[in-house]
């Protein structure tokens, strides 16, 4: 069973290098082997799941092993893997989604349509123009790096799955960083388009930020209880010490920690104040969208800050206040819920809307933890994977039947602008009735949604234990959600086509619908295994599973909050009046200027990408451009280094000619020589061919011998 | 006989000098033969006075004063017969003009 | 002053004096005559001496000989060097200045020597030099190598002369 669990990354990793190294040319032969590898990683996690269903207790019965890996002194760093109660959940749902994102890829890559005439790679494909009954129509092309796509999100997988079956934070922070590679090759797929190369990068540089804090806190963990691996974090006397141990800030040290890995997460999980970069990431193909923002990505900020729940609250128990980490977490979560959803409402384009939701929906969860509702925010993590993927993915479906006429005729229409579409029931009915499923269980329609099960644990805990404002927040932006949800479902398939390419929309192949069926069907059932007890009617009839299994991870199950009629009355006041009064107000829409909500503030998103443009981006570069680059790199070091080569030739110059040339070439070497021939033009005419001249000179030199012999060796 | 050896000598010793003064300094070749003659004299007359003064009874002062003669006559001979020939070719008996062998 | 000196200085004079016209006197037929002066002054030298046949020797080969050669050839060469115009040199002073110095070092030199300062002893009764001189000139235990050796450089000196001085081959 363990070595399932070692190996359930393998098979997206395995993929990832065959299709890079040998298969990158054959299409069906890639997409074949990546959906194949989702295949086989889903079918290892549905085993899994079922085992571990299985078992009684599995709280106290987890599967896991680890091995020794990092020696450290006379202790090792252990890695391994572990399935508890709160991973087998998410790996099932992660496991659904990521294999129906892999088949619906296949679809919307344009899988057997014919190269596209002036595709490049890089680009989004345009389109073929072929011959068919004699005249000529544009047909949608296949993209044109197809199989890089599939190797791409094979290696995201492989990201999530580690993330999901590790052990301990270190394996855990590796799916992590790779995921957050991934999410960069992704969002700048097209990178041909700036806007997606910028967003790649945007993406990157603030989950980045996020991440440091994250490693900040693992190294605090790590050298405070000497291990990484959480069965050892979460020792009762461990988490007891982190407790009681004074850190900075006037915080224990379990609220550094806390709050340093929480800092990750809100990075990751795109929320306030980092998440500028998520609605950016809509630049990538809808798949990716799906895979980041509702399967895997975000999903994972969530997981880990749930996993870290011991740490986080340790110290607290029910009915306590919280401590300064959990209310940190609870604030940022409901303002996050609701900034969001506020700017949502603004919003003309159909990924943009979800994007926002998506932040407005992680924020719900992250607020749920917060105040501690461990259960409630686990069980709304799965929900909106489902029904989150399942939106994305239709609003991808809804795209592409858009583009059939955008292709067709070179008319410049935004496929994506909601305030094209409209009257899409007609022409794509599966993906308009998924759609609505999905739309909501996001918005939490009673009872026969998901989302609204998930949603109304919330508010029961919120409510229940007494953190109003939360609950108040919390409400508000569910009202919102429900609002903007509708107003999207409206503009969309609602009403009449507003432009040809609306009235000449089709439906998508089976591989696109298909998913979009399987995740309904979740969309619609998840909610009925998380069913309260307590519910008037519906409790007690099937158990509530989820929070039996689930809570089990924790040391102690925890309570199931006490039933009140207020935050039930509430959910279902606002998930139905927003539905109705987004529909009131839309369906008579039919063009943005009519719509009163698109209030410059919210259409921006509060300024607050220029804010940090002018904050961070602008001194960054001018610190990288001007002053490190221009005064001291090019001035002064290059100055330096100017001067020192100026001065050695200066140098050089010297040598030659003050020394070189007129003392060595001319005194030494031509001096010599032209002393030599001096001295011999003028000793030759001792040769003067005279014969008295030779013999005064001999009569000479004979004179001195004689003189010099006399006197210096004596007399004769 | 009182004259001392000494004043031998040093007529000697002044011929001698007087034979090279007309060596070194006289222009015309035969001029310079001239004093190369007064100093082979000069030679003789010390031969002579040494062999007298010393042991006239050892004949070998004599003997290398009659080689002397023999010597010198030769020596006269071909220097004049040079001189002659180099005279016809060179129309010059002037020392300083027959510079061939100069650099 | 005894007679042998007084006849030695005028002898000697008679030779300086005919020297020193040798090489200073202008037209070069005066010098050779001069030169024959100084030749037979040596030869009266020679008498004082006490040998004789160096005297005759002196006159016959030197005067008769070599002088009469010097005499012949002034006048086989005289159409060139006219006799007028410096016969020395023009750095005449230092050839002068160089006989001077030798001469003074030679001067110094005899005069330091006491040995030099004796008088000639008398020549040994029953030394009969001519015989003694012909003796030693022939005699195998004396000089008749250099005798002879002599007589072959005159050869060599003869042929030499002839060869060179007849100039008609080229």
């Amino acid at each position: 069973m363990t070595t399932l669990i070692w190996l359930l990354p393998l098979p997206p990793l395995l993929a990832f290098f065959v299709i890079l190294l040998f298969t990158n040319k054959r299409k069906a032969l890639s997409h074949g082997i990546a959906v194949g590898a989702a295949g086989l990683s889903w079918l290892g996690s549905m085993i899994i799941f079922i085992r571990a269903l299985g078992v009684e207790e599995f709280g106290k019965h987890v599967f896991g092993s680890s091995i020794n890996w990092l020696p450290t002194g006379s202790t090792w760093l252990k890695v391994g893997v572990q399935i508890d109660p709160l991973s087998a959940a998410v790996v099932f749902f992660v496991a659904w989604t990521v294999l129906a994102i892999f088949v619906y890829s296949i679809g919307y890559h344009n899988f057997g349509q014919p190269k596209g005439d002036h595709d490049v790679a890089g680009l989004p494909p345009h389109g073929t123009t072929i011959t068919e009954h004699g005249h000529k129509h544009t047909v949608p092309s296949i993209e044109p790096m197809y199989s890089r796509f599939f190797a791409f999100i094979s290696l995201f997988a492989f990201g999530m799955y580690t993330l999901v079956v590790s052990d301990n934070l270190l394996t855990l922070f590796v799916g992590w960083e790779i995921m957050g590679l991934c999410s960069y090759l992704l969002i700048g797929f097209w990178f041909g388009k700036p806007s997606a190369r910028d967003a790649a990068v945007k993406a990157f540089m603030t989950t980045r930020i996020g991440d440091v804090f994250m490693l900040l806190g693992i190294a605090f963990v790590y050298s405070f209880t000497g291990s990484l691996s959480f069965s050892e974090i979460f020792k009762p006397e461990m988490l007891q010490a982190l407790a009681s141990t004074p850190a900075f800030f006037g915080l224990s040290a379990a609220g550094i920690i806390g709050l340093l890995l929480f800092i990750g997460t809100v990075g990751k999980s795109a929320q306030w104040p980092l998440h500028v970069w998520l609605p950016d990431a809509m630049e990538g193909p809808t798949p990716v969208s799906a895979m980041i923002h509702a399967a895997t990505m975000v999903s994972a900020g969530v997981y880990m800050v749930i996993r870290m729940f011991p740490l986080i609250s340790a110290g607290w128990t029910e009915g306590m206040p919280l401590n300064t980490t959990m209310s940190v977490i609870a604030f940022i979560g409901a303002f996050t819920a609701l900034f969001a959803a506020t700017i949502a409402v603004a919003q003309n384009d159909i990924k943009r809307v979800l994007a926002y939701s998506t932040i407005s929906q992680l924020g719900f969860m992250i607020a749920a933890l917060g105040i501690g509702a461990y259960v409630a925010a686990a069980f709304h993590l799965v929900t909106h994977a489902f029904f989150k993927a399942l939106l994305f993915l239709g609003s991808g479906s809804v795209i592409h039947g858009m583009e059939h006429w955008v292709l067709h005729t070179d008319d410049h229409v935004d496929p994506q602008d909601m305030f094209n579409m409209g009257g899409l029931r007609k022409k794509m009915p599966i993906t308009f009735w998924t759609f609505l499923i999905g739309g909501f269980a996001l918005s939490g329609f009673p009872v026969l949604t998901a989302g609204f099960w998930s949603k109304d644990e919330i508010f029961a805990e919120a409510f229940g234990n007494g953190h109003l404002v939360v609950f108040v927040v919390l409400a508000m932006a569910a009202f919102l959600t429900a609002f903007y949800t509708m107003r999207q479902i409206t503009l969309t398939f609602f009403g009449e086509p507003r432009t040809k390419a609306a009235e000449h929309a089709s439906e998508t192949p089976w591989t696109m619908t298909v998913p979009l069926i399987v995740l309904a069907i979740f969309a619609v059932g998840y909610g009925w295994v998380g069913i309260p007890e307590h519910f008037p009617g519906l409790g007690g009839l099937i158990p509530n599973w989820f929070h039996e299994f689930v809570g089990g991870t924790l040391a102690e199950l925890p309570k199931a909050v006490e039933f009140s009629w207020v935050p039930l009355i509430t959910s279902l006041c606002v998930a139905l009046g927003g539905l109705f009064f987004g529909w009131l107000v839309y369906h008579k829409v039919k063009s943005p200027k009519q719509d009163f909500l698109q209030i410059p503030v919210l259409k921006n998103k509060w300024y607050f990408d220029e804010i940090y443009n002018f904050v961070f981006v602008k001194p960054a570069s001018w610190i990288a451009e001007k002053f490190t680059s221009l005064y001291m790199d090019q001035t002064v070091i290059d100055g330096l280094l100017h001067s020192v080569a100026r001065f050695s030739l200066f140098l050089g110059h010297v040598f030659r000619n003050y020394f070189d040339k007129p003392i060595i070439n001319e005194f030494l070497g031509d001096g010599t020589g032209n002393l030599v021939k001096a001295s011999g033009s003028g000793l030759r005419k001792i040769q003067a061919g005279r014969i008295q001249y030779y013999m005064v000179v001999s009569m000479v030199v004979l004179v001195l011998f004689a003189v010099m012999y006399y006197f210096l060796i004596g007399g004769m | 006989m009182s004259i001392p050896l000494s004043w031998y000598l040093i007529l000697a010793a002044a011929l001698f000098s007087i034979g090279l003064f007309g060596v070194l300094s006289r222009k015309n070749a035969i001029a310079i033969l001239l004093g190369v003659e007064l100093m082979l004299n000069a030679v003789n007359i010390n031969l002579v006075a040494f062999w007298r003064y010393l042991d006239p009874v050892n004949m070998a002062g004599q003997v290398f004063a009659v080689i002397v003669f023999a010597v010198a006559a030769a020596e006269v001979a071909v220097g004049l017969a040079l001189i002659i020939s180099v005279y016809r070719r060179r129309k010059t008996v002037v020392a300083d003009e027959i510079d061939l062998m100069k650099w | 002053m005894t007679a042998d000196q007084i006849i030695f200085l005028l002898c000697a004079a008679l030779i300086i004096v005919s020297a020193l016209m040798v090489v200073t006197t202008r037209k070069l037929i005066h010098a050779a005559l001069w030169l024959v002066a100084a030749l037979f002054g040596v030869a009266i030298l020679y008498v004082i001496l006490q040998a004789g046949f160096l005297a005759v020797v002196q006159v016959v080969v030197y005067i008769g000989a070599i002088a009469i050669l010097f005499i012949f050839a002034v006048m086989l060469t005289r159409r060139e060097m006219l006799d007028k115009g410096a016969q020395t040199r023009s750095n005449w002073w230092l050839p002068a200045l160089l006989g001077l110095l030798i001469l003074a070092g030679l001067i110094f030199l005899i005069i330091g020597q006491p040995a030099f300062g004796r008088t000639a002893a008398a020549m040994p009764e029953g030394v009969d030099t001519l015989r003694n001189l012909g003796t030693a000139l022939v005699s195998p235990d004396a000089f008749v190598l250099p005798f002879e050796v002599a007589s072959i450089l005159l050869l060599a000196a003869l042929v030499g002369a002839v060869y060179v001085a007849s100039g008609n081959k080229e």
